[in-house]
């Protein structure tokens, strides 16, 4: 038995990397401490896909990988409208691969943040963001807002990590010298901890931000009565204990993503962060949610300007989500080929954009089996990316950290699988395309 | 009522272990409001229909905790996405929370995930 430590965990946007194993016979089969609920399940691992496999006749067979890669490269090799979606729980190497693939099949590329944090980026495009590492937020950070997210179900460590619960250099006391607000549309077990808890009729954050805002700007009053189902006096009190921070943190999530008003609602919430700066510091940061939906934004920024939804049909990088994201391209019935990589838009996507997968044939490289090899006609299994082998991964705050190997594996990594298939690719078309 | 989704822990600890029961049972649920139960004449464990302009779907009714009335909540997941649009609105993101359902209790089963995706299959070539 031997004990690791310093173990990456990639689970949540949140990057834990302070986690020890016991591994014993290749295997980790405890987990010491440092890990979450949801991170030591990933941790202590489930069944994987056994080995590459290709639908023949309704029915899925085991095959080699050679064979598996081989058959994928051709359909991709002629597809016209190649799909090519997932990329956040891998390595930024991976992703690397993927969009050099997309290129040269003039395919769309595309990450879970089209569904999760997307309108986050098309907000931030618009109006910027005043943003600094968690490490700054947990120094220095007195007041913590949670908007529209539930950490202590979904990113469990944060709290204790990096925000509410944990002591800075500035704050020893930790949740002493702490304050925590959260808006929510019910109440949470996030919003049970904080001293004021918000609570916003659905759909109606667009108001809220705008009347903390008129508050923050000294407009109090212009603001109604009543604003989205919350009493003015809260609203002011809300406004107050901003003002009254020393440095304030906004973490929102998809409770503001996903809902009406969507990305207008976080250009609002960074405008009220602004506003905030009329008394104060502060700062505002998206809860991402896989561990590396980020570094996909990172890698495909730097690679094609474009930080997700980029479509290579015309030769060069084209951005415009709401044409270009996947539930777009799946939900129009537009792409005659899927790749999906370590996501499970089966599972994520609506309906009807889950419907079109059935139509076309499907390409799964992942470690284990979901509700999207339901529909795939070739699976290809991979090694799990920080458990069993490395690579880099950006945080929630664009702090990029190296995850670790663990344990052995004679799985094949993403990276290489994505590189072997662009390989292929590149030989057909040499040859003159598919027969 | 307005129907939201969202993680919970039971989902984020199956994440990748989505065939099993365990995740069957943590997202094939939708947790709504003591007194909306009443009002809609759901008990715990019964099986409700929940449908939107987009779809329908049948999960097990839950006694949720901290919802104000007129809100219901079904875990991210298959289920949850049976009633939601593929149109994004120009945004690239679907309208997953905040959409007007209506939910009654029912007889019928909750599908499995084959059985739901097999629907799904039939749906998809008969456009």
């Amino acid at each position: 038995m031997t004990v690791v430590t310093d173990v990456v965990c990639p689970l949540c946007g949140s990057v834990c990397d302070d986690i020890e194993v016991e591994v014993e016979a290749n295997k980790i089969t405890k987990v010491i401490k440092g890990a979450c609920a949801v991170g030591k399940s990933k941790l202590l691992g489930h069944e994987r896909i056994k080995s590459p496999m290709i639908r023949v006749n309704g029915v899925l067979k085991e095959c080699s990988y050679d064979e598996a890669i081989k058959k994928a490269a051709e359909i991709l090799a002629k597809a016209r409208r190649p799909l090519l979606y997932g990329w956040s729980s891998t390595v930024c190497e991976a992703d690397k691969a993927g969009i050099a693939l997309a290129e040269e099949i003039g395919g769309v590329v595309d990450n879970t943040a089209a569904v999760c944090h997307g309108p986050s980026v098309l907000a931030i495009q618009d109006v910027g963001l005043p943003v600094c590492t968690l490490g700054q937020i947990k120094n220095r950070a007195d007041l913590i807002i949670y908007w529209g997210s539930n950490p202590a179900n979904a990113h469990m460590n944060h709290m204790k990590r990096y925000s509410y619960i944990s002591k800075g250099y500035f704050l020893p006391g930790g949740k002493k010298d702490k304050k925590m607000a959260v808006v929510d549309v019910r109440e949470t077990s996030t919003s049970k901890m904080a001293e004021l808890f918000v609570q916003v009729e659905p759909g109606k954050d667009f108001l809220l931000f705008s009347a903390v805002r008129a508050a923050l700007m000294g407009y109090e009053d212009i603001i109604p009565a009543v604003v989205g189902g919350v009493p003015k006096e809260k609203i002011v009190t809300f406004a107050n204990m901003i003002k009254n921070s020393r440095f304030f943190i906004t973490f929102f999530g998809m409770g503001v993503t996903q809902s009406r008003c969507r990305q207008n609602n976080i250009v609002n919430a960074i405008q009220t962060t602004r506003a905030g700066h009329l008394h104060t510091k502060g700062t505002i940061m998206p809860m991402r949610g896989h561990y590396n939906v980020n570094g996909f934004n990172q890698v495909c920024t730097w690679e094609t300007g474009y930080p997700y939804s980029v479509d290579f049909a015309r030769g060069y990088a084209w951005y415009n989500p709401g044409e270009t994201a996947a539930t777009d391209l799946l939900g129009r019935a537009e792409c005659d080929v899927a790749l999906i990589i370590a996501s499970d838009p089966a599972s994520h996507f609506p309906a009807d954009a889950v419907k079109h997968l059935a139509r076309i044939p499907v390409i799964q490289i992942d470690p284990y089996e979901n509700p999207t090899t339901e529909f795939a006609d070739i699976v290809i299994p991979s090694a799990i990316a920080g458990i069993e082998t490395d690579g880099s991964v950006y945080r929630m705050d664009n702090v990029p950290i190296r995850v670790r190997k663990v344990v052995d594996t004679t799985y094949m990594t993403d990276e290489k699988i994505v590189e072997r298939l662009l390989e292929e690719v590149r030989a057909i078309k040499a040859k003159g395309g598919v027969k | 009522m307005i129907l939201i989704s969202g993680r919970t822990i039971e989902q984020g600890e199956n994440l990748e272990h989505k065939m099993s029961e365990d995740y069957f049972n943590a997202v094939a649920v939708c947790e709504l409001n003591e007194k909306d139960m009443e009002k809609l004449g759901i008990a715990p464990d019964n099986n409700v229909k929940v449908k939107t302009l987009y779809g329908e779907v049948v999960v097990k009714a839950k006694k949720g905790k901290g919802y104000p009335e007129g809100i219901a909540f079904i875990p991210m997941g298959p289920w949850a996405n049976a009633v939601v649009s593929a149109n994004t609105k120009g945004a690239g993101m679907p309208s997953y929370k905040g959409l007007d359902a209506v939910i009654t209790k029912t007889d019928e089963a909750v599908l499995r995930i084959t059985e739901l995706f097999g629907r799904y299959k039939a749906e998809a070539w008969k456009k």
